[in-house]
């Protein structure tokens, strides 16, 4: 790349030769006046010339570039959609690279080809019904074309999500997401409510719907089951964030107060990815694409794809939310108080008072976040 | 700055109006009601601020280049920004993009473009002696003026100007404890705006009552230049999505202040629950947008227009299609303000809307590909003379299609899901509305520069000046499409706690070595733009063998623009190279009964109705009692 560096230097080297060479015959007072008392147009030839080579230079750095270039683009896409709108992306950029390359060509050649040449009269030509019909037909059906497929993808991927789907929330905040799962028992998660968010209750989960009982929280990393249809359920709890999972060509905004979702299948496991990449490093990430704050390029979630009997095994390891942080069983309606038991550590508390060490000895989840 | 500079032009006037006095210099250059005189205030201070933006634009990019280089040496300037290390704050990182953002769209491309141009042009165009209101042209001026004050005073802050992007997305702009940049540079970025808006205004009406009211004798909407149908459509459009920005703002100043919840609801921040609840952050993006949409052809549409005025010029021919050219600028107007919610497809609308969106913004593509189209098809046969204005448009024609057509993949909303909030955009939307409305800007100013100061700008500066930008502006926004599609994040402070992002090191560095270059090649338009207005060559009358009126005014026109009477205007601005005429171009006010020979049968009928056009003379000002 430095090599390129320097042609561009060179480039602008050469171009600032130029300016002083042709400085120095302006000072000199060089005046383009011809015979018949017509100001002859100063440097036409020069600049009729460079638009030939910039176009053909351009041609060449545009294949050139791309080349180059296209080993860094995403990998194939990990999602069932994600390969439907790859493919539609390159078609889409395939189509209109031929208006790109001619238009570009066009207005490039005829600068050059029509330069002014002394004695010569322009064609007096102001219109062209059909012509004009032409180009605004033909981009019209094209367009066309471009809007239903983009239509049929979109309807697709937009479409509510299959009742067998997975369930997970997510939930931003400055600077860093919370994940919360629906449990190892009901696929289910229990209502939130802001108000009751602290120090250990980062999400506000509200215990006294039965749903919760199960569900646990983690904020390193996000599990999701191979080749089943996971739904994100997306929420923000300060400002606007966004969900980005770029191999998975998912995006949504996490809004505060508005619930989003996004629904996908995973159908590429992260060992296989590693082993594809070679590259035994490989992590899917999750990434904000909302400004929110000085920590906003700093929100990375590891997102780790396995296949579904991995992901029981892991599922059934974690610790609920009142298993972390068994004092929030006071909360619990006294109703619930038995169903809640269950997902409770065997030695009740005996305050019901949550402090820190109980926290910390009892979850070690990290929910006191790394960023302020 | 633009007082200073103003004040140092020399504009001589004529003396037929006695009853006019000679203003003293304040009202002559300062407060002056004089369109001429407003413009380039326009002119002046929004090169003032494009030199801003762009320096800015150069630091940060310098930080997404180099990000381990160590810049203490910008410690002069930057201050406590830089920290001890010799690193950027990651706070004023966004500041720095924030502010780029606003100043180029609104102060620059907006004002510094629509301001200049529409203020010169319109009464020179259309035969006026001047703006419909000299006063709220003067007002216009100066509400400009205070909103750039406050903005540059922002800068300056201990908390540092606003930082939450030029969209300022609430709840982070409304919210001191979320950002810094959300402190007290987020209520001057407010007020601001809200002046801006007001400047925009005054200025619109003015541009609207003026073209449709002051048009002189025979000066039928049919023989309007298209710079003049441009500035008209794009006055307009301010019009109507202005006035919902400053809705927008306001609302947002009274949930920051006085404690509503129009943008918030369910916040928990700072370790507290907000009491706020039932607004909704995606409303302010509707308002923002029902602006920002239309905003980008308030930028694009009279740089449009500007072009098409040079390259029918420049290639002496007709522009091809006048009233494909027209209908288009109406159809692009009208989308624009059915499009907006293409740049919120991921927000979680309704993917029903998202569908109509998409629909809606695709189909903008046809009457744009009309345009370049027409202007392609000018050049063809032409006899096309180079100079540094008609190298600009050619210029603003390449990109215009070229980063027009990557709308049409991010108006899919189905790809958008992956490229929206990339750097696939930034590329986009730099150059179809960046650097095509800059090129724009430039024209323009090469262009009428001798109309305005009564000098030549230097011609070959002009031409290496192009060269070294067009190749610059692609070399910089060319590869960022790459990056784009990479899924490299806009407003990213550093791509290194990402593996996704671990690639294209070395192309962000190209990138910004490329930046840095054509912004030292803007120095050549500094120095060629100020020293030709005091050593430029003397203009002749008719430098560019134009057709349009403001070239049969004196070199430098004086007060009320022509000394005697207003030309009456006969035929369309583009009659160039006509066949059997002499000369290879006909002005407006040439009647159709002096040119016989070259008359095509139609125009032959329009003889009769030259003493008619004669004899109207209601539009003249001078002419009125008051």
């Amino acid at each position: 790349m430095s090599y390129l560096i320097a042609i561009i230097a060179v480039i602008f080297l050469a171009l600032t030769v130029l300016v002083v060479s042709r400085l120095q015959k302006v000072m000199k007072g060089v005046n383009a006046v011809s015979a018949d008392g017509e100001t002859r147009p100063e440097g036409n030839k020069w600049n009729a010339a460079m638009f030939l080579i910039f176009m053909v230079l351009g041609l060449i750095g545009f294949v050139w570039s791309y080349l180059h270039t296209e080993a860094d683009f995403l990998p194939i896409a990990s999602s069932v959609h994600g390969r439907r709108t790859d493919d539609l992306f390159w078609f889409s950029m395939a189509v209109l690279t031929i208006p790109f390359i001619i238009v570009n060509i066009l207005l490039f050649y005829f600068s050059w080809r029509y330069q002014y040449k002394a004695g010569k009269k322009a064609t007096y030509y102001p219109e062209n019904h059909r012509l004009e019909l032409i180009w605004t037909v033909i981009p019209a059906i094209v367009m066309a074309l471009l809007v239903f497929t983009g239509w049929r993808a979109w309807s697709d991927i937009m479409s509510e999500a299959p009742k067998d789907a997975e369930v997970f929330e997510i939930m931003g905040k400055q600077f860093g997401w919370y994940v919360r799962y629906p449990g190892v028992d009901n696929n289910k998660l229990g209502n939130y409510n802001y108000k009751l968010i602290d120090a250990q209750n980062e999400m506000g989960i509200d215990l006294s719907d039965e749903n919760s009982f199960d569900d646990f929280i983690s904020t390193g990393e996000l599990h999701i089951p191979l080749n089943k249809p996971v739904l994100l359920k997306i929420r923000a709890r300060d400002v606007l964030h966004s969900v980005f999972i770029p191999h998975m060509r998912v995006k949504m905004d996490a809004v505060p107060g508005m619930p989003t979702k996004f629904w996908f299948v995973a159908d590429k496991s992260t060992a296989e990815m590693k082993a594809e990449l070679n590259n035994p490093d490989f992590d899917y990430e999750i990434a904000c694409t909302e400004i929110c704050g000085t920590g906003h390029f700093s929100m990375r979630l590891r997102l780790i794809v396995e296949d579904e009997a991995s992901y029981r095994r892991w599922m059934a390891e974690q610790k609920t939310f009142l298993e972390t942080y068994p004092d929030y069983l006071a909360k619990v309606p006294d109703n619930l108080k038995a169903k809640a038991m269950k997902y409770a550590p065997a030695e009740a508390p005996a305050v019901a008072n949550p402090d820190s060490t109980t926290a910390q000895a009892g979850g070690g989840m990290g929910t006191s976040a790394s960023f302020r | 700055m633009s007082t200073l500079s103003t004040g140092t032009d020399v504009v001589v006037y004529e003396e037929e109006h006695v009853h006019h006095d000679d203003p003293n210099f304040w009202r002559k250059y300062i407060f002056s009601e004089d369109h001429k005189v407003i413009a380039k205030q326009y002119l002046i201070t929004g090169i003032f601020w494009a030199m801003l933006g762009i320096a800015m634009s150069v630091v940060f990019r310098i930080q997404l280049g180099f990000p381990d280089a160590d810049i203490s040496w910008l410690k002069p300037v930057l201050g406590q920004w830089i920290s001890e290390t010799g690193k950027l704050d990651p706070n004023f990182y966004l500041a720095l993009v924030t502010m780029h953002g606003t100043i180029m769209v609104f102060f620059v491309l907006t004002a510094g473009l629509s301001g200049t141009f529409s203020n010169f042009l319109i009464p020179l165009q259309i035969g006026a002696r001047d703006m419909a209101s000299g006063f709220l042209n003067m007002l216009s001026y100066w509400f400009f003026f205070t909103a750039s004050v406050v903005m540059f005073a922002s800068l300056f802050l201990q908390t540092g100007p606003a930082a939450g992007g030029w969209v300022v997305y609430p709840p982070l702009s409304a919210l001191p404890q979320a950002h810094l940049g959300s402190e007290l540079g987020m209520s001057l970025w407010l007020i601001s705006m809200a002046l801006f808006i007001v400047s925009q205004l005054l200025g619109g009406i003015n541009y609207i009552t003026t073209v449709i009211n002051l048009r002189t004798r025979g000066m039928t909407f049919n023989k309007l230049p298209l710079t003049i149908w441009a500035f008209l459509i794009t006055a307009v459009l301010g019009l109507i999505s202005f006035p919902v920005l400053l809705s927008a703002a306001l609302l947002l100043i009274f949930d920051r202040n006085f404690g509503t919840s129009f943008y918030l609801s369910e916040i928990y921040i700072a370790g507290e629950a907000l009491p706020n609840v039932g607004g909704s952050p995606i409303l302010f993006q509707h308002l923002f947008w029902f602006l920002g949409h239309p905003e980008v052809y308030i930028v694009l549409l009279p740089a449009l227009g500007i072009t098409s005025e040079i390259i029918a010029t420049n290639s002496r021919k007709p522009i091809f299609g006048y009233r494909a050219m027209i209908a288009s600028l109406l159809g692009i107007a009208f989308l624009a303000f059915i499009v907006w919610a293409h740049h919120m497809f991921v927000t979680g609308m309704n993917p029903f809307l998202g569908s109509v969106f998409m629909f809606l913004t695709l189909i903008i593509a046809v009457p744009s590909a009309v345009k370049a189209f027409n202007y392609i098809t000018t050049l063809w046969k032409g006899n096309i003379v180079f100079t540094p204005a008609m190298l600009f448009s050619i210029g603003l024609v390449s990109f215009f299609v070229s980063g027009g057509l990557t709308g049409i993949i991010l108006g899919n909303s189905a790809l958008d899901i992956q490229l929206h909030d990339t750097y696939f955009v930034v590329a986009h939307f730099h150059i179809v509305m960046g650097a095509a409305s800059a090129f724009g800007f430039f024209a323009g100013v090469y262009h009428w520069f001798p109309k305005m100061f009564g000098r030549m700008m230097n011609n070959t500066l002009g031409q290496i000046h192009f060269w070294m930008t067009f190749i610059g502006v692609y070399l910089v926004f060319f590869p960022l499409h790459y990056i784009g599609i990479a899924g490299f994040p806009r407003r990213y402070y550093q791509f290194t706690t990402y593996d996704f992002t671990s690639s294209y090191t070395d192309l962000n560095m190209f990138v910004t070595v490329a930046a840095i270059l054509t912004f030292f090649a803007q120095f050549i338009f500094i120095y060629n733009f100020f020293s030709s207005i005091f050593t430029g060559k003397r203009s002749p009358q008719n430098p560019w063998r134009s057709n349009t009126l403001e070239w049969t005014t004196p070199i430098k026109p004086g007060h009320g623009n022509w000394p005697g009477e207003i030309p009456a205007v006969y035929r369309w601005s583009y009659d160039y190279s006509k066949p059997g005429a002499a000369e290879d171009f006909i002005p407006q006010n040439v009647p159709y009964s002096q040119t016989l020979e070259s008359n095509l049968p139609h125009e032959n009928e329009e003889i009769k109705m030259e003493a008619e056009i004669e004899a109207q003379n209601f539009n003249d000002q001078f002419d009125q009692p008051h």
